[in-house]
């Protein structure tokens, strides 16, 4: 058994993304908007030993904050997640990220014939149904979403 | 604004208020109950039944009536929004009747108006009022709704009809449902999930049709399919016959939304327990009580 820990510097200021979960770290960057040519100095860990999920990502992002609108998004992906505010090497705000009961404007309706795909002012809007395994519920059209659907949609293809 | 959307929006009690009120309608002289008010058919989906009969409602109530139906619809919109279309309407009227092809779209209008939005059929979505004219046609043949078994025959995944039906059967306390279709007409999960009381899907109406006290046909909604393959794989997968009819109860009924195609033989049409000509005929009573409903104790 390897006895190495993979060590990564902490950050100055920042954002620190913990308990994604593992291999889902690129698509939370993807909803950050983040390419890597922005030239934010950024440690990527995938794959690490996690007391809480067994193995998880983190994304530690310099000169970085994650605001509510990205954080809910990631909340879709990595509902587990916490974010974690760096000031000066210390973390001066901890969120743990939770999926919100509706989630409007952010999601697309898998059924062409809905509403809120054929109207300009129809926003779509979904009702959390259960977290594990993730499923949401169209307002307008009761059709559900699931977490490949959500994942799909978010990080998109 | 408050109005008839889904038949969620409707508690036991409310249907019950509802199918009481129509009943002292069905022999009585129509009162000008909405004199003075503006009832606005918007049905940017044809339909001919429907749309008549809230036009007969609206009337007997004394109210005026403005409107469109299908074709003329397109000319009303002419690559308007929707939410723009629906506030013109509440502009003009107290009442705001709809049909639209969209899933989920009188919902949608609810929410961009302060009048009452009645759902006359959104997409393959919902349609509560037939929902009302259907339970109020099981009350009236056997007196009640609740322990009796129910057999939806056809197609369950498109018809809206039997979306309302079986949510506002919850309402109740139905026995059982048999689900009954070929399947790739298969009832959506996303209804069978939320309902309360059993069902059972079945492939074949002669497995459990002499233990039905209800069967509810509905149309394949060709309109609806997405592949038209599809529909022709499915479009003559059943038929109510005279040889269907002779396995079911003496005291069962058969109802059906109309229009029917085929999927009725006509021949059923004089047996006693065809009731869909009955079921039709309480249309325009039910269709008054809703819109004393909502034009009158909410406006």
């Amino acid at each position: 058994m390897s006895s190495a820990t993979l060590t990564v510097s902490k950050i100055r200021n920042g954002t620190v993304i913990d308990h994604i979960p593992a291999g889902r770290s690129l698509a939370v960057l993807k909803v950050l908007g983040i390419t890597g040519y922005e030239g934010l100095r950024i440690a990527i860990l995938m794959n690490v030993e996690s007391k809480k999920l067994g193995r998880k990502d983190i994304v530690k992002i310099e000169d970085r904050v994650v605001d509510e609108r990205e954080a809910s998004v990631i909340s879709l992906i990595a509902p587990e997640a916490t974010i974690n505010i760096v000031r000066d090497f210390n973390v001066v705000e901890k969120r743990n990220l939770r999926l919100p009961e509706i989630i409007k404007g952010l999601l697309k309706c898998p059924n062409p014939l809905c509403v809120t795909n054929n109207d300009p002012e129809a926003l779509s809007e979904f009702v959390k149904v259960s977290e594990k395994p993730l499923r949401l519920r169209c307002v307008y059209c009761d059709t559900y979403l699931n977490e490949a659907d959500v994942l799909r949609q978010v990080v998109g293809q | 604004m408050p109005g008839l959307v889904s038949i969620y929006d409707l508690t036991r009690q409310d249907m019950e208020e509802i199918f009481e009120d129509t009943e002292k309608r069905l022999n009585a002289q129509p009162r000008k109950e909405l004199s003075g008010k503006i009832v606005s058919l918007a049905f940017f989906e044809p339909s001919t039944r429907t749309y008549l009969s809230f036009e007969t409602a609206a009337k007997k109530l004394g109210a005026e009536v403005i409107g469109f139906t299908g074709e003329e619809a397109i000319s009303v919109a002419k690559g308007e929004s929707l939410a723009d279309t629906v506030r013109m309407l509440e502009n003009y009227s107290d009442i705001i009747v709809m049909r639209h092809r969209f899933d989920g779209a009188a919902k949608f209008a609810s929410r961009v108006t302060s009048k009452p939005v009645i759902n006359a059929g959104d997409g393959k979505h919902e349609h509560p009022t037939q929902t009302l004219i259907d339970l109020f046609t099981v009350r009236r043949n056997f007196g009640f709704i609740d322990n009796l078994t129910f057999g939806l025959l056809g197609d369950l995944k498109y018809a809206r009809v039997v979306n309302s039906l079986l949510r506002g059967l919850k309402a109740f306390r139905p026995k059982l449902a048999y689900l009954i279709s070929p399947e790739p007409l298969a009832a959506r999960r996303e209804i069978l999930e939320e309902l309360n009381y059993p069902y059972r899907e079945v492939r074949e109406p002669h497995e459990v049709i002499g233990e039905v006290d209800v069967l509810y046909v509905t149309r394949i909604q060709k309109e609806r399919f997405v592949d038209e393959q599809e529909y022709e794989r499915v479009k003559e997968s059943y038929k109510v016959d005279l040889k269907l009819v002779e396995q079911m109860k003496k005291d069962a009924i058969i109802l059906h939304a109309l229009p029917r195609v085929q999927e009725i033989d006509r021949r059923v049409d004089k047996d006693k327990r065809a009731k869909y000509f009955e079921q039709a005929s309480y249309g325009v009573p039910i269709r008054m009580s809703v819109l004393v409903k909502y034009g009158v104790e909410k406006a």
